[in-house]
């Protein structure tokens, strides 16, 4: 029956083996394509290996033990009144401990290096995209540009991109995988991410917050192009004869059922994001994050979330 | 005249709820007809419903929580096959409006009406006699809890008939949930089955920390609780403390939602990480709440089939608590991604990792019971090695998610799924199964059957793990949870593994069915006449299976950690008194019941909008439990001749056993010298 | 019928601790119950600490407060709680008609401080600034009002016990109740101290 449980284990083991090894180009976050989602992987397999110090002794023991004391084998020791010893317990209290420790210690650094509020240093200029989580579709302003989309980014490869999120409904969680870190979109609040891709491609975007019915279909595709690719694209998008006013942002602004066809918008009504966030929250600043501070209605006029 | 409710709130048009419906209500109308037949209605009315016996309490609970594992299991086929065939372009067979109920009806389900019951029910069973007690610190308010949990579960029940469940998630986040957003009745039968049932839990917090800290016998000095004593007490001290945050969110949204308030809302200064950061208040204490009992079953398992004491017992104590402190820091860690400053994230990662150290320290302590043991195979303990074994993965993918950067990936995606299934079902359900199996004849007189018992149980195994590793491979691969359908192909084969590891847990269910049919024809050859079926060291095993009314004839008297074992081995454990005594026990009550019920319609007229049935439930309610308060006789007197007859009949059955010293017992291991 | 072995080695049994202290056991239960209750209130605190300045452009609390009202209301609750600590000094005395005036004053004065409450909320409602103006007034009608849903209750309770005062005497159940209504009064008492200083004082200043 031990046995039964073993190959059971064997099994899985050498499942997850082959799919993290050989089926590498789907399993999205051990492929990433940028230095944030870089550092995650490592963080992940660092986590993994470290976990393994105290998951190896465990089924050693687990296996070892049951099999050794089994009642039928009288030959092994039998103490029943043991039930203290200051070593074992000395060791089992400061291993784990020396463990969390060190993970600790790389969790404390890579959470400072990996907050998605910090922009990401580059030689170059960071495009800006301001991001609304609509019922069931994601819209994308390019403030710089003028122009926005609906659930299609495209964006030039090894340059930053500084996401500006908010939502025009439910709370919604902004995310593509192989670029690493989400961040939640709410009403009224304004959160940051800072991304970059350094290798060109489409890469799948996704909702990762669950908001009703339309969620399964709230998909969208970043492109990762070169810097003439995009311009071209820019000019593509300014061809479109559709323009973002107010009158066709409400239209848009309803829920959808299915998944809602990428649209372009040759221009945008100014200011629309900052609109979007006002709808809720008239005395807003910028609010720097949520929660902090307690009251978010209070720190009108400074902006403080544009941290350089 | 009946608010929102008229004949169009029943879903006609779908066949997998009116399938569901049909076959609830021809098993009930079957089970009712079955009741009247027999004559057993004044039977069941008298000893069982308006009983106040702990042990029958214990078991009403359990066999609430076996029912509801299968409604909230039928969801979980349910998700497993939509995923299995919603692929590509595929809507599959639930249309999102019915997976988003199913999904929420599980999680929601299977935390407050499956776990928390079926946790609670051992208690009852247990906690009482392992403290030398005859019954809990408050009788009727078991009951009470008893019935506000069952009435809550039926109006989950009820929502597949009328109306439609929460199509917002089991923990409903605002906004999600207001009224704006999700405008039918679905978020409002979620609300009122939540605050009900946390209301029961909040009395039985209430009830068992004074039943441990009050009722313990003579000589049973903390530092000599067995460990699910100390367990029960951390958790319910847990309950006491989150439970209140649970009903203030939840009469927030409630507040929002009937009264237009804005707490939660995304206007006018409303704020929904409040609900967020309330609701993982309650949240997060609650999986330890789920878990520590469990940790505490393991305790006493593990102990008794190794035939040893359990191996650092102090350090189980201050892990326990020290657990039961880190479980309130660490909320935080369920919304990493909402943009706190990366202090503050940090702050609950390491708090969350801190965590890790106390459980660690548990799982060596199990290990190192074991180890110079004498270990007998049976179900409860092929449950516990089990445990130990899958928790230890599933602990560390938490570890892993509670570094803030690991989390920026993982978090929402089915790698959060696996992991969180991965800690509560071993973490938490095999440590009610096993529970289950070794107290089974302590309170229903007969063993279950071993062999039926071990096929279930690789059936849950194997099933757990093809069911669940795939989604740590999904998780990696980028699928969030909670998809109705999606486009990615490369998941598909992932959720075909995943679907067929629940059909194999679907056998274990199935085999468990069976081995408590074959067990209750086998219950002659199973039956337990010692009341000490597994050589037990704790005093629950000192009392008949089942326990008379009054649990202890004579209040033993402890001088030792592991008190019966003790016993066992002075060899006084079966020493008759000189004389019995009267024994005052607590009458029947139907009260609870009458509460339980009109909380149940309360509940319904809120959900509907029916506001004067609602307000007539209420006072009812009021009325109820004044009346209650007007009786000054609640206890009855079972004279000494009767305990001496009942104790007459217990040492007869007994037998040559009362007179024989355990350790002359076949199936006993021999016991060397302390080395 | 001793047929067993009557083993010399150590007692079994206890004798006698067959009747609990159940009116120590109930009190200690309702402490517990108190601490629940007063997470409760903690977590209206927090959450009025953290919606309490979201005014949505709607009214604040130094135009809604009339302090020298409140004072009144105040005292309402402060007075009827050194009543009750003067029936509870009746009661260990076994003065039963000296109870019943007694908890008919601390009656009548918490149903004051009720009638007030409800007084003030009804003119802010009446003028429009109820609580779905902001989230301000959702979290302050909704802590006060659970307060005095607390004291509404407490009146019930106490009617219940003065009914039972009279009928049944002052037995030990009974003595139980009113001394576990005493403790939910006073505690009452301390969370409106925390209402007064946190919502209202802080409100106007």
């Amino acid at each position: 029956m031990k046995r039964k449980k073993y190959s059971v284990f064997v099994g899985l083991c050498s499942l997850c083996a082959v799919t993290l090894l050989g089926g590498c180009s789907t399993i999205l976050l051990f492929n990433p394509k940028g230095p944030i989602g870089e550092s995650e992987r490592f963080v992940i397999i660092a986590a993994i290996v470290l976990m393994l110090i105290v998951i190896i002794p465990v089924f050693i023991m687990a296996f070892w033990f049951p099999l050794t004391y089994r009642a039928s084998n009288t030959k092994s020791t039998y103490m029943p009144k043991w039930s203290h010893s200051t070593k074992i317990d000395f060791l089992m209290w400061a291993v784990p401990f020396a463990i969390v420790a060190v993970l600790a210690i790389l969790a404390w650094t890579r959470t400072h290096s990996l907050d998605p509020y910090k922009p990401i240093p580059s030689v170059h200029k960071p495009i800006n995209i301001e991001v609304v989580c609509l019922d069931w579709k994601w819209l994308f302003i390019y403030p710089d540009q003028n122009i926005a989309t609906v659930n299609q980014i495209t964006f030039p490869v090894n340059v930053p991109v500084s996401f500006k999120i908010t939502s025009d409904t439910v709370m919604a969680s902004f995310f593509i995988p192989q670029l690493g870190s989400q961040i939640y979109a709410m009403a009224g609040m304004q959160t940051r991410l800072h991304l970059l891709a350094d290798k060109p491609g489409t890469y799948a975007g996704q909702n990762q917050q669950f908001t009703g019915r339309g969620f399964a279909d709230m998909h969208f595709q970043a492109n990762a192009v070169s810097r003439e690719e995009f311009q071209s694209w820019v000019e593509k998008v300014r061809q479109s004869p559709e323009k973002l006013d107010l009158d066709r942002y409400r239209k848009l602004a309803k829920p959808n059922v299915g998944y809602h066809p990428v649209t372009y918008f040759s221009s945008v009504k100014p200011d629309l994001f900052e609109y979007i966030l006002r709808k809720f929250n008239p005395t807003l600043g910028q609010n720097p994050r949520p929660m902090s501070g307690g009251n978010v209605s209070t720190q009108a006029g400074t902006d403080v979330s544009e941290e350089n | 005249m009946f608010g929102k409710l008229s004949l169009s709130a029943i879903p006609y048009d779908n066949p997998i709820t009116m399938g569901a419906v049909g076959g609830a209500v021809v098993l009930g109308l079957v089970i009712l007809g079955l009741i009247t037949y027999y004559r057993k209605w004044t039977y069941l009315y008298k000893e069982w419903l308006t009983s106040l016996d702990h042990k029958k309490i214990g078991i009403m609970y359990i066999i609430l929580a076996l029912v509801m594992l299968l409604r909230g299991f039928a969801d979980a086929i349910l998700m497993r096959s939509q995923q299995a065939v919603a692929a590509g372009g595929s809507l599959g067979f639930l249309p999102p409006d019915h997976f988003d109920q199913i999904f929420s009806a599980h999680g929601s389900i299977m935390i407050v009406f499956m776990a928390m019951p079926f946790m609670v029910g051992l208690m009852n069973v247990v906690v009482p006699q392992q403290i030398g007690a005859r019954d809990v610190a408050f009788p009727f308010m078991n009951s009470l809890s008893l019935w506000l949990t069952t009435a809550a579960a039926l109006l989950v029940m009820v929502s597949l008939g009328f109306g439609e469940f929460s199509k917002a998630g089991w923990s409903g986040y605002a906004p999600l949930t207001e009224q704006q957003y999700s405008p039918g009745v679905g978020v409002d039968y979620w609300i009122w089955a939540f605050q009900i049932a946390g209301i029961g839990s909040t009395m039985t917090g209430i009830n068992f920390l004074v039943t441990v800290l009050k009722m313990r016998a003579p000589g049973m000095k903390p530092m000599r609780l067995p460990l699910f004593v100390w367990t029960t007490f951390f958790t319910m001290l847990l309950v006491v403390w989150a439970f209140p945050v649970l009903t203030v969110d939840l009469a927030l949204l409630t507040l929002d939602r009937y009264l237009g308030m804005h707490f939660f809302t995304n206007t006018l200064g409303g704020n929904m990480m409040m609900y967020v950061n309330l609701f993982w208040t309650w949240g997060h204490p609650e999986v330890y709440i789920l878990i520590l009992p469990a940790f505490g079953i393991f305790s006493e398992i593990v102990a008794t089939f190794s035939g040893k004491r359990l191996f650092g017992y102090t350090s189980m104590v201050y892990a326990t608590s020290v657990i039961t402190i880190l479980s309130f820091s660490v909320w935080l860690h369920h919304f990493f991604t909402m943009g706190a400053s990366p202090n503050v994230n940090i702050f609950f990662g390491i708090a969350t990792m801190l965590i890790a150290v106390p459980t660690g320290v548990k799982i060596f302590n199990w290990l190192f019971t074991m180890y110079r043991g004498r270990i007998r195979f049976t179900t409860p303990m092929y449950w516990t090695l089990a445990f130990i074994v899958t928790f230890a993965v599933g602990g560390s993918s938490g570890v892993m998610m509670s570094i803030p950067p690991a989390d920026y990936v993982l978090h929402n995606s089915l790698f959060l799924i696996a992991h969180f299934h991965n800690v509560l079902i071993p973490g938490s359900l095999f440590g009610f199964f096993a529970g289950f199996y070794y107290w089974f004849p302590k309170a229903i007189g007969f063993r279950l059957n071993e062999d039926w018992g071990k096929r279930a149980f690789w059936c849950w195994l194997i099933g757990f793990y093809l069911a669940f590793a795939p989604l740590y491979v999904l998780g990696f691969m980028g699928m969030p949870r909670r998809m109705a359908h999606y486009a990615n192909p490369t998941w598909h084969p992932y959720l075909l593994i995943a679907a067929f590891g629940a059909a194999v847990i679907l056998l274990g269910i199935v085999f468990q069915g069976i081995q408590l049919l074959v067990s209750i024809k086998e219950r002659r050859a199973l039956r337990d006449p010692t009341g000490d079926p597994w050589d037990g060291r704790t005093l629950e095993w000192m009392t008949s299976s089942p326990p008379a009314v009054y649990n202890f004839p004579k209040i033993p008297i402890v001088d030792e950690l592991d008190a019966f074992m003790d016993m066992k081995e002075k060899g006084v454990a079966y020493r008759r008194p000189d004389q019995y005594n009267d024994i005052e026990m607590p009458k029947n009550s139907p009260h609870g019941l009458i509460i339980g019920a009109l909380a149940f319609v309360f509940g319904f007229a809120m959900i509907w909008y029916v506001w004067w049935l609602a307000i007539l439930a209420a006072l009812g309610m009021l009325s109820t439990v004044i009346a209650r308060s007007m009786d000054d006789d609640i206890h009855y007197i079972i004279p000494a001749a009767e305990v001496e007859r009942i104790e007459n009949e217990r040492y007869r059955e007994l037998g040559p056993i009362a007179k024989r010293h355990p350790t002359d017992e076949q199936t006993i291991p021999e016991r060397v010298p302390e080395m | 019928m001793m047929t067993t072995n009557a083993s010399t080695i150590g007692i079994a049994y206890s004798e006698e601790v067959e009747h609990p202290d159940t009116v120590a056991i109930q009190t200690f239960g309702f402490w517990i119950y108190l601490m629940s209750d007063l997470i409760l209130f903690a977590t209206l605190f927090a959450t009025f600490a953290v919606l309490g300045g979201n005014y949505a452009g709607g009214p604040t609390g130094k135009e809604l407060f009339d302090l020298p009202y409140l004072l009144g209301e105040t005292l309402f609750l402060l007075f009827s709680s050194v009543a009750y600590g003067l029936v509870m000094l009746a009661m260990h005395d076994g003065k039963k008609n000296c109870v019943l005036i007694g908890l008919a004053v601390v009656f009548l004065l918490g149903f004051g401080f009720v009638s007030m409450e409800i007084n003030e909320f009804h003119g802010m409602i009446a003028a429009g600034h109820g609580p779905d103006r902001s989230a301000f007034l959702s979290s302050f009608f909704t802590l006060v009002g659970t307060h005095g849903i607390h004291v509404t209750f407490g009146l019930i309770w106490m009617a219940v016990v003065i009914w039972q005062v009279a009928v049944k005497g002052l037995t030990t159940p009974v003595q139980s109740r009113l001394m576990r209504l005493s403790m939910f009064w006073h505690f009452l008492d301390i969370i409106w101290i925390g209402i007064f200083s946190i919502v209202y004082l802080t409100g106007v200043v």
